[in-house]
């Protein structure tokens, strides 16, 4: 199992695209840029949504109104943003596998989506008695709050692991 | 000009807010990851008003009444980001002062916060603001020039790592 992970990450990191990625003095950056703009979309539109959810803000808006108008947009850049994650990742995978931030970052990003599928199991449920209340219930305030903590947190492990990758 | 920036920078740097904030190591990631934050709000505020503009976005609600919602809150973040770039330059002067980048950054800002200004201040005074017709177009090619503006900004910004002086 173990080695056949390693085999798998070897196929990426030895593979003509990754090359590319390392051995080319724009590339890194440019996939770079292109990841900031995806990630600053994902956050900038579930914070839209988790303050709606805590009652700070779009409060005259249904809830289910927002969501729908928001995710496409928010799944749209996550797909971006994963992608182009993806294509730095492979450019150096072993130094990323081995450093606790990216590792981190990966945990907190899926801690956010069980938040949400949580969210949709419980507090969604009778979503329609609630939508149009300015302050929804209390389950639905503490997914909010989590999800701007845990988006906090995957920017802040995001950055914090360019200053302690070792790439030669 | 150039010697004048470095010599700047030289005596910025031997501040001692600049020392500190050289010397205590998690101070610059920390002021970086606020910068980032305050970016996501900014940026993600212009283009979901900008997908609105397109039609794209909560189209049951006037292009106005989103506008209301979602450029206000730009400005004092703006602040925020004013802060922390001006605490990140105090810390690393050269890597910005000293660096075309930056001041390419800082022209992208200039026509973005100038074209969501104008949005802004044009929309309150008009409740059909760009919706009828002949507007239309008009307020699509404001839109997707936001857009792209405000990209090139986060652009640069990532790319000053990568073009400053050795």
């Amino acid at each position: 199992m173990m080695s056949q992970f390693s085999d798998l990450v070897a196929f990426f990191e030895d593979s003509g695209v990754a090359e590319a990625i390392r051995e080319s003095d724009t590339l890194f950056p440019s996939v770079e840029s292109v990841h900031v703009v995806a990630i600053c979309l994902v956050v900038g539109t579930i914070l839209t949504l988790d303050l709606r959810l805590l009652g700070f803000a779009s409060v005259g808006r249904p809830v289910s109104r927002l969501s729908s108008a928001i995710l496409p947009v928010t799944w749209g850049a996550f797909a971006i943003a994963a992608t182009s994650g993806f294509l730095l990742f492979i450019s150096n995978a072993t130094k990323y596998l081995g450093n606790g931030y990216f590792l981190a970052k990966l945990v907190l990003i899926c801690a956010a989506w069980l938040n949400m599928v949580i969210f949709h199991a419980i507090s969604a449920k009778d979503m329609p008695q609630w939508d149009k209340q300015a302050r929804p219930p209390m389950s639905a305030r503490i997914a909010g709050l989590l999800s701007i903590l845990l988006w906090i947190a995957v920017v802040a492990c995001g950055r914090w692991i360019g200053f302690t990758i070792q790439v030669l | 000009m150039e010697a004048l920036l470095i010599g700047l920078s030289k005596w910025l740097a031997a501040t001692s807010l600049s020392h500190t904030i050289q010397t205590v190591t998690w101070i610059i990631p920390t002021l970086q990851t606020i910068h980032i934050l305050c970016v996501a709000i900014v940026f993600s505020s212009a283009v979901l008003v900008d997908l609105r503009i397109f039609r794209l976005f909560e189209r049951d609600e006037q292009l106005r009444d989103v506008m209301r919602r979602f450029l206000p809150p730009i400005w004092p973040v703006l602040v925020m980001l004013l802060i922390t770039g001006s605490l990140l330059i105090i810390g690393e002067p050269r890597r910005s002062l000293v660096n075309t980048t930056f001041y390419l950054k800082m022209a992208l800002l200039l026509v973005a916060i100038l074209l969501t200004a104008t949005l802004q201040r044009t929309a309150l005074g008009s409740p059909g603001f760009l919706e009828d017709r002949s507007r239309r177009l008009t307020g699509q090619a404001l839109a997707t020039l936001s857009v792209l503006v405000w990209c090139g900004v986060l652009f640069a910004g990532r790319w000053i790592a990568y073009t400053q002086a050795g």
